[in-house]
């Protein structure tokens, strides 16, 4: 890995195995989430982060409660990381009057202002300068809160992203752009239609900054950079841009299969999932199988609880339909 | 009471809500210590510093994305889009994220920001910098849009704009930048969603925005002259929009005509003719005539230009010959 040392992991066993709990909550909320949408239960479409879990559970971990998140549609992961609980998620996954935004933004636009997850967003490259108006407020109101927005390797070609980074560049932001490099965009490799080898890493020095690429399968090479990086824009010395290399397991969103990836490429990738790689780390770090196990059924029970709640919440009215559109609450455009 | 430009407005409306909260920061591109390429600025950065008023890259998402993450996170942050033309280049911050963020987190945030813009033509521009937007902003559920007409409505219009908690496209006509008027002294602020009617008539209602309004009450002088007398109503603020204002005058009447600069298509009058044929329908006595640019991009010859944009003569003969036949 090229650009900083990465320094031996900073975190302890108790936070490792949070690392791992988290990891896997994220996992299992995800298979349950592709269930639902088999049996019907979640309708539209979704984008799955099996397989970038660590990326969420590293980065998560090393943010304070009163830091903010900016995430993409696929951000099921990034939100719950925070700490956001699995039934409203689930619920708004479903159009449920439970479901975290009541059901009107659905799986693209996990929101929770109570945990810091300031939106997901779903047009490609957009959130990245909203981050930099968030880590501006921070700046300017000297409120010591850091902005972390992560985005795909295809989002790099977009012009947003290049605005963004020289403006937080030049404004010096507290912000940390987190480039979760996949290989793929939908059904394009990233390679293929971008013109250096390293989409994010590559491009850090137009706007004076470090290259930075990390491993983004192993949760405690992606808490390490976070810690760092977000402890730097805290100090007021800038922005940073991570490239963490991952691989997303199933394809893009729920209608595809992702038959366009090479066997060999996700043979590849599968041997280096982030969760049983960590799971077995913990084991060699004197970790029990019981222990593990016992975490394995919490977090199974905990999905399993969280389905049938959000499966009973209500189908949102008419109520729900006119209403905040504006700051006062109403619908009305006129007198 | 002091004379003052449209311009100079901008920024005294823009100070006074500075000075009484912190809160409020401006950003864009030219804004500092340059006062703005329309001198909209001017004075600003003097007195509240680099910190509060902050120059930007030629990068317009950019700038409209810190509004809005800004705004999210406790500040009311003015932004400048120099011109309304390039509002094309970040019209996902706006229409996408903007607009709709409040709505898709069921109120879990609100926006309260304001972005300031140059619109419109009569500068002679050619059609990438002449362009009047606020229909594009009109259309779009989430935003308020506001078009003062006036130094005066400028300072309170702004400062109404800052104190809304909901994002406010604020367009400036660039034909009314020079022009001037006594203004009041002390604390100025009005409201949004309140239309003004600035001369009475018996015969028609001329309903007209921006620099369309000193026009609509040139010609409505000339058409007092020939024997017909109009009521001018000036919209100020598209959305929210004062249909109690504007029906209770076009009925008053029995005729309406809607002066617009934008083109054609999808004009706001378009929306009014719409209201006042589903609401006041048995009160018209004649038509619902729009006078508006032409669907054309503008043509930067002064000669082209002043065909193309509604002129007081137009207004007349429209009206003339509109409540003659
Ligand atoms: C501006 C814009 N263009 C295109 C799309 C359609 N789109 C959605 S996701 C996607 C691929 C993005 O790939 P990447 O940035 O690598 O993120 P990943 O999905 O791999 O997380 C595309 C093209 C979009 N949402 N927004």
């Amino acid at each position: 890995m090229s650009g900083t040392k990465v320094a031996s992991p900073v975190v302890d066993l108790t936070d490792q195995i949070s690392l791992y709990r988290c990891q896997l909550e994220l996992r299992k909320f995800e298979e349950r989430a592709y269930d639902l949408f088999l049996e019907n239960f979640v309708k539209g479409t979704s984008h799955l982060s099996i397989g970038q879990e660590a990326i969420a559970a590293g980065f998560a971990a090393a943010m304070r409660p009163t830091d903010w998140t900016f995430a993409t549609y696929r951000g099921h992961a990034h939100t719950l990381a925070r700490g956001v609980p699995m039934t409203p998620v689930f619920a708004e996954l479903m159009g449920r009057t439970n479901g975290l935004m009541a059901g009107k933004g659905g799986s693209m636009h996990l929101t929770s202002v109570d945990h810091g997850v300031m939106g997901s967003y779903a047009i490609i490259g957009a959130h990245l300068p909203i981050a930099c108006g968030a880590a501006w407020s921070a700046q300017y109101r000297k409120t010591d809160q850091v902005a972390v927005c992560f985005f795909g390797d295809g989002s790099v070609n977009i012009g947003a992203f290049h605005e963004a980074l020289n403006f937080a560049a030049v404004w010096k932001l507290p912000v940390v752009f987190v480039c979760e490099n996949n290989l793929w965009m939908e059904y394009t490799r990233t390679s293929e239609v971008t013109a250096v080898a390293h989409p994010a890493a590559d491009r850090a020095s137009a706007y004076g900054l470090e290259s930075i690429l990390i491993d983004g399968n192993d949760a405690d090479a992606v808490f390490d950079v976070a810690t760092s990086a977000i402890a730097r824009a805290r100090a007021g010395d800038g922005p940073s841009l991570i490239e963490a290399l991952t691989y997303r397991h199933g394809g893009h969103s729920r209608a595809d299969p992702g038959k366009y990836r090479p066997d060999a490429e996700v043979a590849e990738w599968m041997a280096k999932d982030p969760v049983p790689r960590y799971r077995l780390r913990l084991l060699e770090l004197g970790v029990s199988e019981d222990e593990l196990i016992a975490i394995e059924n919490d977090v199974i029970a905990e999905v399993d609880r969280a389905t049938e709640e959000a499966k009973a919440g209500g189908i949102p009215g008419e109520d729900l339909l006119m209403k905040d559109v504006w700051a006062d609450g109403s619908g009305s455009w006129r007198n | 009471m002091a004379q003052l430009t449209f311009r100079e407005a901008i920024a005294r409306g823009v100070a006074q809500e500075m000075r009484r909260d912190e809160s409020v920061v401006f950003l864009g591109e030219d804004v500092g210590a340059a006062g703005g390429v329309f001198k909209g600025t001017v004075g600003l950065f003097e007195e509240f510093g680099p910190v509060r008023v902050r120059d930007t890259p030629i990068s317009e998402q950019a700038i409209l994305g810190a509004a809005m993450g800004a705004a999210m996170t406790g500040l009311r942050p003015i932004a400048e889009i120099m011109f309304a033309d390039f509002f094309a280049v970040c019209w996902d911050i706006v229409a996408n994220e903007i607009a709709k963020s409040r709505y898709m987190t069921n109120g879990q945030v609100t926006f309260p920001l304001v972005i300031r813009s140059g619109n419109g033509g009569g500068l002679r521009f050619g059609a990438q910098h002449s362009q009047s937007v606020e229909n594009w902003a009109m259309m779009i559920p989430g935003l308020k849009v506001v078009v003062p007409s006036n130094a005066t409505d400028v300072i309170g219009l702004m400062a109404a704009s800052i104190r809304d908690d909901d994002p406010v496209i604020f367009l400036e006509a660039k034909a009314l930048y020079a022009s001037k008027m006594d203004v009041p002294d002390g604390e100025i602020v009005d409201t949004l969603g309140s239309a003004k009617v600035l001369r009475n008539g018996t015969d028609a209602t001329v309903v007209a925005l921006g620099a369309m309004v000193p026009k609509a009450l040139a010609a409505a002088e000339e058409l007092a002259n020939a024997g017909i007398e109009c009521t001018v109503v000036d919209v100020r603020s598209l959305v929210p929009l004062d249909t109690t204002t504007i029906l209770r005058e076009v009925s008053a009447t029995g005729r309406l005509f809607t002066v617009e600069e934008n083109p054609r298509l999808c004009g706001w009058g378009g929306e009014l003719a719409s209201i006042v044929s589903e609401e006041a329908f048995y009160d018209l006595d004649g038509p619902i005539v729009r006078i508006t640019t032409p669907h054309i991009p503008l043509p930067a010859a002064d000669a082209l230009e002043d065909m193309a944009i509604p002129s007081v003569e137009r207004i007349v003969s429209t009206v003339t010959k509109s409540m003659n036949s």
